[in-house]
Formats: structure tokens, C-alpha cells, sequence
């Protein structure tokens, strides 16, 4: 018996339709939230991400309401976050019928936030996202090298944390803000590569071993899924828990139970629906 | 009331409206109980729990909920304890020790062990020690949604199918009319759907059996 690695389908949204966009900029609708999440539902997906990625005050009823249309379609386990500030507007969102939320921005900018939604909902509800970028200066890390030493050391430094979208920079080190983040009590870290989003070059390997290795909870991987093979990297390499892709999904690039018969085929423990 | 209606007990838990959404796809009525005059009488019990086993616990006692619910199970009420809910029927657990469970069945919550990633979050499949109510139909290689840090470790008697994260720890227990489950039925599919109506189908049994003796 092993715990399966999940395969997750997320819809970003403008809190009322799915958008897609390359690196977070040129937005383009891509769809029903409800429809492509009762279709993931039925395909197999093992959890589904709903993002608010305009965040804005005015449409966070709209959001909601998306979020209680998702729900409604689904039997597996609803992740849902953008703009999240508050216990309060966690609690709007897990009452919209989320089992897990995500906070970024706010987390960054007071990170006690973190530990108020654990005591709160529970760490198992509370999601990290992580918005990470290779610094320029900072030396390229490879996956051989990150498994050798004790990691976390050798790769801090190497992924800096943005926010808002990532528009701004943190000067925050990726790896030690994970390890902050879980000591304050997040249940899991969904991390994205800002280099490979939307890129579809595969995922970033290297960053998600580094920040896997440095905590004791899970990592979803996120941002440049392209094919089986990528999520395969990043299930061995990336010692991800999870793999995190939307438009290859949503544009049926790839199917989600093509994906899981490859890895299955691989010697990776999925859940295969029939 | 409906002799079908299940009463899912409200003490506020985050999953409460998939398991409703969930026993709806079934066809099964529900109605919520957060008071001891809307427990009483019930045909059925369900007992979803997500979070904290101390704010389960103390929520129970605020709302007068905890003796009724004893009561109930003690009558032979058929009960489904969910997540949280599982874990409340023990004696106590380490995640609140000064917080007493319902102490239906005997032994302790404890913390899984940090060899493994923790929470224990995601699907995982069930090793079955003996023949199952809630598992009747379900392929033995199904895999389930888990979401938790803390389990029973020390299987009592009652556990009728294990799991392994990082230890062996109960994923169903079941002990006359109380039934339980440690994964979250409401979020694992086809094979969570199978697993809720056979609590349905087991308390509607029990009922029928009830009223033809009267």
C-alpha cells in the first residue's frame, strides 16, 4: 500500500469564467468553471484548484459563487484561494464548499496569518501557494546535487518568492519561506515555477526537490506540464507529491487518464478510474 | 420525521455540506441536528469532523450534543463517524489529551509518525481484516481520500480495515450499530459513494427490522 500521487487539474479564474494566460499575463477565457471541473470530476483527477487570479474585493461574491458551482459537481477534494487575507474570508470560501484554501500574497506579507487559519481550520485545510522564480544570479542547482547534500542549505538562495501575481519580488528565499510556512503550520505547499508556467517545458524539477526535501508535508508541483513524461520527472526527480497543470488539460492536449496510465506504466503509484 | 432521513450532527465541521451534497446524490433526505431536541429520536446518526479532535469534543459539550449522542448510540442508533468523527468515539486522544472523547470504543487517538509526510494527505488504498459492512461491493484495490495527522494506531477489535501511512492505523471500524470510517467518503468517488450507501442500506435494515417487531 503507498499513498497515490495525486494528479490535479486547476481552473484559473477571473472569479467568474476559466482564464489562461503564458508567465500570468495575456489572459484569454478558456471556459464554465462548473463544466471543466464535472468533467475532471469524471475523467479521474484527483482534486481539483480553483483560483480567484483577480482577487478583487468587488468580485469575490461572484468567486464564491463559482467555488458553491464547482462544488456541486464534484466527489473529490476542492482546493480553492486567491486573495485570501483573513480567517473570515477563509471561512467564506471553506463554507462555499472548498476543503482546503490557499493563501500567497497575504501570507508573505504577514505571515501569522498562516498559523490563524491552522488553529483555525486545521492544517490539513491550509494550502501554502507559492509563487517562485529562478534568481538570475544564483547558480544553477542540479536535482543529482540537491539529493546529495543536505539540501535545504545548498539550495537556499537559489528561487526567490513573488507575489501579487507575481509582479513583485519578496527578496524571500523559497525554500526557507516552505519551512517557515509549515512551522506556522501549513498542511501542504503548492508550489509553482514561474520560469515554466504556462511554458509547457516541463516542470522545474530541481525547485520542487529542493523545497520537497526541506519539508515534512506535502508539495504540490506547479507550472510547465507539457506531457507524461514531464509529470514522470517531476514524480521521481521532483519527489513532488502531487502535479499540479491546466491548459494541457483543459485544451485536451493531454488526457488526465492518459497521464495516469503512463505513470502507472512507470512504476508510480496513481489511482486509475475506469 | 421521514424514516429515511439521516441526521447529520452540526457542530460546525467544514465537510458537513459535501456529506449532505454527497447522501443527496444517493437519493437519501438529511437534516442537520445542532441541538439535543433535533438529535433525539434520530434513525440514523452521521458524524462528519474535520479540524481539531480538542474543538470537536468541546463544541459537542456546548451544544448539549454529547450525552444525547451517547445515548443514541446506546439505544443501538446506527451510527457513521466520518474523519474527526471516527476519532471522537475513542476514550482520548493525543491531539487534545485533556479533552475526553466519547469513549465508545476502547484505546487512544494518537499522532502518525513523522517518517512519512504529514498530514496524511491524498488517496490510499485499505488492507481488510475481516468482512465489512461499509466495505460490501467495494473492489479491494479502491483507493480512498485521507486528510488527517492523527489515528488510531493500537486497532482495537472493532477495526475491520486498515491503512499504512508511515504506520498501520484503522481506516474502518465497525462495533454493532457504530460504524467509521478514518478517509473521507464524501471526496473519494465512486468507490466513497459505495461506502455511504451501504451505511444507508444498513440503517434502513435496522429500522425495517425495528418496526416489524413492534
Amino acid at each position: 500500500m503507498s499513498l497515490a500521487r495525486r494528479i490535479i487539474p486547476c481552473l484559473d479564474t477571473d472569479g467568474a469564467s476559466v482564464v489562461k494566460g503564458v508567465r500570468f499575463v495575456n489572459l484569454r477565457d478558456a471556459g464554465d468553471p462548473a463544466e471543466l471541473a464535472a468533467r475532471y470530476n469524471r475523467e479521474g483527477a484527483d482534486e481539483l484548484v480553483v483560483l480567484d487570479i483577480a482577487a478583487s474585493r468587488d468580485r469575490r461574491g461572484t468567486f464564491l459563487e463559482t467555488i458553491r458551482r464547482v462544488a456541486e459537481e464534484l466527489a473529490i477534494p476542492l482546493t480553492a484561494g486567491g486573495g485570501v487575507r483573513s480567517v473570515e474570508e477563509g471561512r467564506s470560501i471553506l463554507r462555499a464548499g472548498a476543503d482546503k484554501l490557499t493563501v500567497n500574497t497575504a501570507a508573505v506579507l504577514r505571515p501569522e496569518l498562516i498559523e490563524e487559519l491552522s488553529r483555525e481550520f486545521g492544517a490539513q485545510a491550509v494550502v501554502l501557494a507559492i509563487d517562485a522564480k529562478r534568481c538570475a544570479k544564483c547558480p544553477d542547482r542540479s536535482v543529482a546535487a540537491l539529493h546529495h547534500a543536505s539540501n535545504s542549505a545548498l539550495a537556499s538562495g537559489a528561487w526567490e518568492v513573488f507575489v501579487r501575481g507575481g509582479r513583485e519580488a519578496t527578496g524571500r528565499d523559497a525554500v526557507a519561506w516552505a519551512q517557515e510556512a509549515v512551522a506556522r503550520g501549513a498542511g501542504e505547499i503548492l508550489l509553482t515555477s514561474m520560469d515554466r508556467d504556462g511554458t509547457r517545458s516541463g516542470f522545474d524539477c530541481a525547485l520542487t526537490a529542493a523545497v520537497s526535501c526541506a519539508v515534512g508535508v506535502p508539495v504540490i508541483a506547479s507550472g510547465g506540464a507539457d506531457n507524461p513524461a514531464d509529470f514522470l520527472a517531476v514524480f521521481s526527480e521532483g519527489r513532488a507529491d502531487a502535479a499540479l497543470a491546466a491548459s494541457i488539460f483543459h485544451d485536451n492536449l493531454q488526457r488526465l487518464g492518459e497521464v495516469k496510465q503512463f505513470l502507472a506504466s512507470h512504476g508510480i503509484p496513481v489511482r486509475l478510474v475506469a | 420525521m421521514n424514516a429515511a432521513k439521516l441526521t447529520l450532527v452540526d457542530y460546525g465541521a467544514g465537510n458537513l455540506p459535501s456529506v449532505e451534497r454527497a447522501l443527496e446524490r444517493l437519493g437519501v433526505e438529511t437534516q442537520r441536528a445542532a441541538t439535543p431536541e433535533a438529535l433525539a429520536g434520530s434513525r440514523a446518526i452521521v458524524l462528519p469532523g474535520v479540524g481539531h479532535f480538542g474543538q470537536l469534543m468541546r463544541t459537542l459539550e456546548e451544544r448539549g450534543l454529547r450525552g444525547p449522542l451517547r445515548d443514541a448510540i446506546a439505544r443501538g442508533t446506527p451510527f457513521l463517524g466520518i474523519c474527526l468523527g471516527l476519532q471522537a468515539l475513542f476514550v482520548s486522544s493525543e491531539e487534545d489529551p485533556k479533552q475526553s472523547g466519547l469513549g465508545i470504543v476502547s484505546g487512544s487517538v494518537q499522532p502518525l509518525p513523522k517518517t512519512a509526510k504529514l498530514p496524511h494527505m491524498g488517496w490510499n488504498r485499505l488492507r481488510r481484516l475481516r468482512p465489512s459492512v461499509l466495505l460490501r461491493g467495494v473492489r479491494d484495490d479502491a483507493y480512498f481520500y485521507f486528510a488527517h495527522s492523527f489515528a488510531a494506531l493500537d486497532a482495537p477489535n472493532a477495526a475491520v480495515a486498515v491503512c499504512d501511512h508511515g504506520a498501520c492505523f484503522v481506516a474502518v471500524l465497525e462495533q454493532e450499530n457504530v460504524l467509521a470510517v478514518q478517509f473521507h467518503p464524501e471526496k473519494s468517488g465512486d468507490p466513497g459513494a459505495l461506502v455511504l450507501g451501504n451505511f444507508v442500506e444498513f440503517a434502513r435494515a435496522k429500522t425495517a427490522r425495528e418496526e416489524a417487531r413492534r
